[in-house]
């Protein structure tokens, strides 16, 4: 198996624990892992990604325009900033809800979610958005949409790993204080169905 | 040996510690840090660690280790080594005992420093060897080879990883701690005509040294991180570091062309490059930074005879800053070998939103920023700025920062602008971290020399931008120890500020008001603003927008631009996942719409 994966959102919104389930998930299976990140002064409410290599044969943590089996889209117009790494076919599972930039509240010219997420609806054969406001109010934090994410790229089925994978990665990964929290969200995608 | 998933700084840390390395110090700086990091919480009883207070202490400390027969492995960013460049220069003349590895790690991009410097360029100015890895698994491997050099040839080495090698992640192969090398130190052992460095040692010294990287260029010839894979045509590619992996990738759709990779790029193997260059006709140069495989290249050729025409960033074939990309690298590739690319059908994608980095919600260098504005008001001013978090300070709406330059600058600029202007007001502001770092000897500076200006010291008991490392004001060390703080405060009384007066930032109206008091003090006089970095503090609450009394004049949008501060259907809102209670906005409400902290 060979898989690029593109997580993308803005910086504190918990992009790299996600990277780490997976890539955790993915080397317990035996597959090779290599991953790049935006870590440094772009975490302070930038725009960071994370590309995510899985498979043998791979020589460069980066991923190339066109290469992404999956994006995972922590916040629309980071999904669709990252629409060209798409393969084509390929899937996008993204968060419906935007997070403004300063300067759009200043400004006020504030984006919609809606303008991105129909952008995507026109350009993406196989996309899953994820109503990110009620998930998190199922679920019962604010602070756990990275799982919700990843359990909805469990259910489009582009992730090549299995929950089982992931429920390990998490009981590895995660304290044990916030097991029942983070497995909760990453069932949430499954009642959707 | 057993497979690890290592961050490329976590796998160069291990690499040291199976070296047997001794003792370990640096100074934070991005992408640098988590080398230090991952020694101090891996490493056996008896290796030594510390942040130094800077990049010239941690030089000076891994020098003094290496003359007394330890190995030594000093961590930094390459704005790092100009802090360290006094004793680097030096130490390459006096050479070394046990063995140096000097970590500088590279910034293409920049995307998060100052300068696009070479550290390549660096090593062949300060003569020291210079190992350049392309991975993970080769930057653990070749570390252990740099501390062999170095002893080998008595002369710090570096290790030069970029950004994309020292943050990618991967799984590979290391040691297991019963394989590590053990190396016990003899100490210092007294020789004058050895580790005192005078003009006539220097002389003899640098003769020795040229000898020795002329010979070394053909070791290097023979040394496995610099390679030929061959390839049929006779148009060939050299590369480097991160850029040969982008390389490889490309290789798949392109075909094998002839391919030198390049690992110890100084000194130069021109034997090698020699061998790789007979029989091409065309040669492109696939590098970041300084162009300096396409000098070197070029250099042989033109020694040697060849009429192979070397391409890269001074020929316009790649470009000339910036960081490569796998499309770029491939794009260059296919220009040059003439191979048609296939149409990128990606989408035009619509306007985007602009997503500059901001100062965290609630972070107390925000209020400390809009105090001394707010106290300023209406004159005539200077805000010299410094590196650290607080750089976000020049965004809008709060614009709190007129000069940047360097670690340490904005004492100098501001003391210089008010000899010049008495009527300009004067400030410099610099955090904790960097207070110790380099602003100590510009306060000295402006008390002796009867400047005038206002110091505000950024106090948030951290060293926040580069990840939460201590430092001499937090009272902890790398090895664990508990130990007395370094007063800020009483440093600067001890230099001899007269005023010196510290105040909680989240405090508006108090902070304003000193601010005013201490600033019209004649000569220097300090204000610390103290209150802990809001990633490590713990929320004081959550503010409310009471929507019933909002007004919707958006004063709390417009003056301190907090990022849980939005505005829709005519009212503020706050995004209570982001708001950590600091309160400020609601201080400055007109409106006492905001409740609660």
């Amino acid at each position: 198996m060979r898989k690029n994966i593109v997580l993308c959102g803005v910086g504190g919104q918990g992009t790299v624990l996600a990277s780490r389930l997976i890539s955790a998930a993915a080397m317990a299976k035996g597959l090779p892992v290599m991953s790049a990140e935006t870590i440094g002064m772009a975490q302070r409410g930038g725009s960071v990604f994370s590309h995510l290599r899985l498979g043998d044969n791979v020589y460069s943590p980066m991923i190339a325009r066109g290469e992404a089996d999956l994006i995972l889209g922590f916040e629309p117009g980071e999904a669709v900033r990252m629409l060209p790494y798409l393969k084509p076919g390929g899937q996008v599972v993204v968060s419906n809800r935007a997070v403004m930039p300063v300067t759009a509240s200043l400004s006020g010219a504030a984006y919609r979610a809606e303008d991105m997420l129909s952008f995507l609806r026109d350009h993406v054969e196989r996309l899953m958005v994820v109503d990110a406001e009620r998930a998190l109010a199922e679920v019962g934090s604010s602070k756990v949409l990275n799982l919700i994410l990843l359990g909805a790229a469990l259910e489009s089925g582009a992730l090549g790993l299995t929950e089982e994978d992931l429920r390990n990665a998490i009981l590895e990964k995660i304290p044990e204080k916030f097991h029942a929290l983070n497995l909760k969200a990453l069932e949430w995608a499954k009642q959707e169905e | 040996m057993h497979r690890e998933f290592l961050m490329g700084n976590e796998a160069i840390a291990l690499g040291a510690l199976a070296a047997g390395v001794n003792l370990v110090c640096g100074y934070p700086g991005t992408p640098s840090t988590e080398v230090l990091e991952t020694v101090a919480k891996r490493r056996s009883e008896g290796v030594y660690v510390e942040w130094s207070v800077n990049e010239k202490t941690a030089m000076e400390m891994a020098g003094g280790a290496a003359y007394a027969g330890a190995r030594a492995l000093v961590t930094m960013k390459q704005m790092g080594l100009n802090v360290a460049a006094d004793p680097l220069m030096c130490l390459s003349y006096i050479g070394v005992k046990g063995g140096l590895v000097v970590l500088v790690a590279d910034d293409p991009g920049p995307i998060s420093s100052q300068t696009e410097q070479d550290s390549r360029t660096f090593a062949a100015f300060s003569k020291a060897p210079l190992f350049d890895p392309s991975s993970a698994q080769e930057a653990y491997d070749m570390i252990q080879a740099a501390f062999d050099f170095s002893e080998a040839h008595q002369t710090p080495v570096f290790l030069r990883p970029t950004t994309r090698v020292s943050h990618g992640y991967a799984d590979i192969r290391v040691k297991d701690p019963e394989e590590y090398t053990v190396n016990t130190p003899e100490g210092f052992v007294k020789d004058s005509s050895r580790w005192v460095i005078f003009p006539r040692l220097s002389y003899q010294n640098h003769i020795k040294i040229e000898k020795r990287n002329a010979l070394l260029q053909d070791t290097l010839s023979d040394c496995p991180f610099n390679q030929i894979l061959p390839g049929p045509g006779r148009k060939g590619v050299a590369a480097s570091g991160i850029s040969y992996t982008y390389v490889m990738e490309a290789r798949r759709q392109l075909g094998d062309m002839p391919l030198f990779k390049v690992g110890v790029p100084f000194p130069f193997p021109e034997k090698l490059a020699k061998d790789f260059l007979s029989g091409l006709d065309e040669v492109l140069c696939v590098e970041e930074l300084d162009p300096v495989l396409e000098r070197s290249l070029t250099y042989v050729c033109g020694k040697y005879g060849l009429k192979t025409k070397i391409y890269g960033k001074l020929t316009g074939h790649t470009p000339a800053a910036g960081e490569n990309t796998r499309d770029g690298v491939k794009a260059a590739l296919s220009a040059f070998l003439g191979i048609p690319q296939a149409q990128d059908t990606a989408p035009a994608l619509p306007p985007l939103p602009v997503r500059p980095p901001v100062l965290c919600a609630g972070c107390p260098h925000r209020a400390s920023f809009y105090a001394v504005k707010q106290a300023m008001k209406g004159q005539k001013t200077i805000f010299c700025g410094d590196i650290g978090c607080y750089t976000l300070g020049n965004a809008q709406p709060l614009d709190m920062v007129d000069t940047c330059l360097c670690m340490g600058a904005g004492l100098g600029i501001a003391q210089a602008v008010n000899h010049l202007d008495k009527d300009t007001r004067c400030f410099a502001f610099v955090g904790d971290s960097t207070f110790f770092a380099s602003a100590i000897p510009g306060v000295v500076n402006a008390v002796y020399n009867q400047a005038e200006f206002t110091l505000i010291v950024l106090d948030n008991s951290t060293t926040a931008m580069t990840g939460h490392q201590p430092h001499p004001g937090t009272g902890k060390t790398m090895m664990g120890e508990i130990v007395e703080k370094v007063s800020i405060e009483g440093v600067l009384r001890g230099i001899g500020v007269q005023t010196v007066e510290t105040v909680d930032p989240l405090n508006h109206a108090l902070s304003v008001e000193t601010v005013k008091r201490v600033s019209a003090q004649p000569g220097v006089k300090a204000v610390i603003f103290k209150s802990p970095c809001v990633v490590l503090a713990k929320p004081q609450g959550r503010a409310t927008v009471d929507q019933a009394k909002c007004v919707g004049c958006k004063k709390c949008i417009r003056e301190i631009g907090c990022p849980a501060l939005s505005f829709a259907d005519g009212k503020a809102v706050i995004d209570p996942g982001q708001c950590v209670g600091c309160s400020l906005c609601g201080q400055l409400c007109p409106a006492g719409a905001i409740l609660g902290r």
